[in-house]
């Protein structure tokens, strides 16, 4: 399957007229943007606002981060199963807003999403600090269930990302990028004497705001499966969590997942990359048997020598991470394992919840629970108040000049364990 | 200028070899033998106002007098810093360098720093408790063993924030530091994998930790006499969170009362926690804490009684030495209150 990427730069975002793209700027008509969110009627108010690289603003509880797409050619349509028909994606051509993103933001549990600095010490934790944002604000209706705001939010977050997308349908990208897996019997072919390596994507799937979609169906409710690398790029796998922020993987990681992007780059030259699998983290146990048990036998069927794995979480799916590994490895299949740390605020616990002497090559994104100071910001999108009761937030968070003391845990991708960030702990 | 105290052995003071070991603790102005290195490593920041030296066995045999004579003798300079060391792979000069490193630092509250091998049996025994460089396990390692203490040394004496083992170069001390690396975590993983297909050497980030197993206790003899108690790291709170443990790492957990309390309503309990859904818990939180269902068992003397009061915290990204610490004092209270019994549930 191949998938040619084309990249538009965008540099700048400002309100005007006509929502267009020219020269690096991605002009948007709010209107036009409020009118596709009020669609829903579980909305009664929208709002929408820009947050860019360097301005004194804060954005939370942030739930998710969405890099506008659209299909140029080939079949399907960006975020297959959710906007688009479920066809097959991945193949012909997507062009890409590159820089630019759409943020989703309100109250829907009110102790779980994350913070978005977009300068000082917060911002160098968050990738999302350097792109040219649109942060969308929605009010539900009055006595809206969690379950249903939560599905609302997130479809107006692809709604928009897919309207602004298509602005970008007709135009020259600044730069192109091709991407192709071939199938299993070519790629024996086309590089015998290479190690062949899979990816192991776990996604988090254990409730609401802990639920991942693949081709509009819950996670949650899938066998682990296959899926080739380019079809993540077209949006087959969507966010719908924002949990203990630091270390859930948004839309914007699926979609620029880093793993696959170094596979690729090592690809036909140190290693043959054979694809991805995609596993679960369900709660209870009979799940986590048999998603690792899957993940291990169709690597095995997959005939790899080596396994990245990605772990989306902590606690709970670190049990899902070690079996896994213990699985793939007792296959005679070598794993590194990509996780983050909950080592306490001083550093000194035990960082994951389980553990296995199997488990030897690991890279770390970080201990979350590490404090950090954030200082007040000029001005706040979304509800700042939530400061103290938000995953890695306590008593005495917020302070009276708008500063927060917390834990990284609050902001937004901060510790990914996909590896998308430099961030590690020792 | 910063000032700084030197400890070093007889060989390094070029006083004698294994027979001059038993000399005693004796202070010198100035730089002696491998300070002259570390003086021009700091190049005008910092200056070793004093170096002391003492046999290795000496220091071994008579540890409590040399410690004390060697303490006596750093305070009169009132440093910023003191160093001990390098002593490479020397078991006797390592054990007296971490020795006496620890011992400044823990009475006379000033920084210390010192190097060795990591085979040294020094490195074990202090390597969590004071800032300990990794050297080469032989002097013809002096210029590398100066090249990342020197560094360290200085930001140790100004009091700046150390960073993590892999940066400092210290050896690491159980102690998890953040810190940003050259590259992306995917790409470093990748590498890693390179290597481990190679069966080349690779270095994991994240050393698996040892975990203790708690054997299960023999069953209950007689349930139907039994009292019984609940505790849960679900976080289920009565309603407002009156002690407001946190959503995630939590650093406390809460005691509540619930006598006469038969059932838990949406009106008066809720959770805490941040790292579930929580609609269900709210709703019903006898989901997560089964007072309804253990007032029934009580009723029908299926259970000799439920425990007046329950313990709940947040187990979400709560740290394992916090959550071990909560259960060593509530176990104590529970023991102390006669109950045979505990259900702890977890989400």
């Amino acid at each position: 399957m191949k998938l040619e990427l084309g990249y538009i730069f965008i540099k700048d975002i400002q309100f005007s007229d006509v929502s267009k793209v020219e020269d690096g700027t991605l002009y948007v008509n709010k209107e036009e943007v409020k009118a596709l969110i009020l669609e829903d009627e579980h909305f009664k108010k929208a709002e929408v606002e820009l947050a860019k690289p360097g301005e004194s603003v804060r954005i939370m509880p942030v739930k998710d981060v969405i890099e506008p797409r659209v299909k140029v050619e080939g079949p399907g349509g960006i975020f297959p199963g959710m906007i688009s028909k479920v066809e097959t994606v991945g193949s012909g051509k997507t062009n890409v807003l590159k820089g630019a993103a759409v943020l989703t933001t309100g109250k829907i549990v009110g102790f779980q999403e994350g913070i978005i600095d977009m300068t000082g010490p917060g911002a160098d934790y968050t990738p999302f600090s350097k792109l040219c944002n649109l942060v969308l604000v929605c009010e539900p209706i009055d006595g809206l269930k969690q379950h249903e705001h939560e599905k609302a939010l997130r479809f107006a977050g692809y709604k928009v990302a897919s309207y602004l997308g298509g602005l970008a349908k007709k135009l020259t990208p600044d730069q192109v990028e091709v991407f192709e897996t071939p199938t299993l019997t070519e790629g024996l072919k086309m590089y015998p004497g290479l190690p062949r390596v899979a990816y192991v994507c776990m996604l988090q799937s254990q409730g609401l705001l802990h639920d991942t979609y693949v081709y509009g169906i819950d996670a949650k409710q899938t066998l682990t499966t296959f899926i080739y690398p380019t079809e993540t790029m077209d949006g087959a796998i969507v966010s719908g969590n924002c949990v203990s922020a630091c270390d859930k993987n948004t839309t914007y990681h699926h979609l620029n997942n880093p793993v696959i992007a170094d596979l690729f780059a090592e690809h036909g030259k140190t290693l043959n990359f054979v694809g991805v699998i995609i596993s679960n983290e369900n709660v209870y146990l009979a799940d986590k048997e048999r998603s690792s048990n899957w993940s291990a036998k169709l690597a095995e069927f997959l005939g790899v020598d080596g396994v990245v794995v990605s772990e989306e979480g902590f606690g709970n799916p670190d049990t899902d991470l070690i079996m896994n590994c213990k699985k793939i490895e007792s296959k005679g299949i070598k794993t590194v394992l990509i996780t983050d740390e909950y080592a306490g605020r001083d550093g000194t616990s035990q960082s994951l919840a389980d553990a296995d002497a199997l488990a030897n090559a690991v890279v770390s994104g970080g201990n979350a629970n590490e404090v950090i100071e954030l200082p007040p910001m000029e001005k706040i999108i979304g509800h700042v108040e939530v400061a103290d009761i938000i995953a890695g937030g306590f008593d005495g968070s917020l302070h009276k000049d708008g500063s927060i003391t917390a834990e990284l845990q609050v902001i937004t991708g901060a510790t990914n364990e996909m590896g998308f960030n430099e961030l590690s702990a020792r | 200028m910063l000032k700084i105290v030197h400890y070093i052995n007889q060989f390094f003071a070029n006083v004698g070899g294994e027979e001059m070991a038993h000399i005693p603790a004796e202070v010198r102005e100035g730089v002696v033998g491998p300070g002259l290195a570390f003086q021009q490593a700091f190049k005008g920041e910092a200056e070793i106002v004093a170096t002391i030296v003492c046999g290795d066995s000496y220091f071994n045999e008579n540890m409590d007098e040399a410690k004390s004579t060697v303490i006596k003798m750093v305070k009169e300079y009132q440093p910023d810093l003191f160093i001990a060391g390098p002593a490479f792979n020397a078991g006797r000069y390592g054990v007296a360098c971490g020795t006496i490193a620890q011992a400044v630092k823990d009475e006379l509250n000033i920084p210390v720093l010192t190097g060795m091998y990591a085979e040294n049996p020094g490195a074990d025994m202090f390597k969590n408790t004071i800032y300990i460089v990794s050297t080469k396990n032989s002097a013809a390692g002096m210029r590398d063993a100066v090249k990342k203490m020197a560094p360290l040394a200085l930001k140790l004496a100004k009091g700046e924030k150390i960073g993590a083992s892999a940066e400092e170069g210290y050896m690491p001390n159980g102690k998890r530091v953040n810190f940003f690396e050259k590259d992306r975590g995917s790409k470093r993983a990748v590498k890693m994998l390179l290597a481990k297909l190679a069966d080349k050497e690779f270095e994991t980030e994240l050393p698996m930790p040892d975990f203790d197993r708690v054997a299960p206790n023999p069953a209950v003899k007689d349930i139907t006499k039994a009292k019984i108690a609940l505790v849960t790291s679900g976080g289920i709170v009565p309603k407002g969170n009156p002690d407001h443990i946190e959503s995630s790492n939590a650093s406390k957990y809460g005691k509540y009362d619930i006598d006469g309390v038969m059932d838990l309503t949406e009106e008066t309990y809720q959770t805490a926690h941040g790292g579930y859904d929580p609609v269900y818990a709210n709703l019903d939180a006898d989901r997560v804490l089964p007072v309804d269902v253990l007032r029934e068992f009580e009723k029908e003397g299926k259970i000799g009684s439920l425990h007046r009061y329950y313990y709940s915290t947040v187990g979400n990204g709560t740290a394992v030495k916090n959550a071990k610490g909560f259960a060593a004092e509530y176990a104590k209270e529970l023991k102390a209150d006669g109950v045979d019994a505990v259900i702890l549930t977890s989400t």
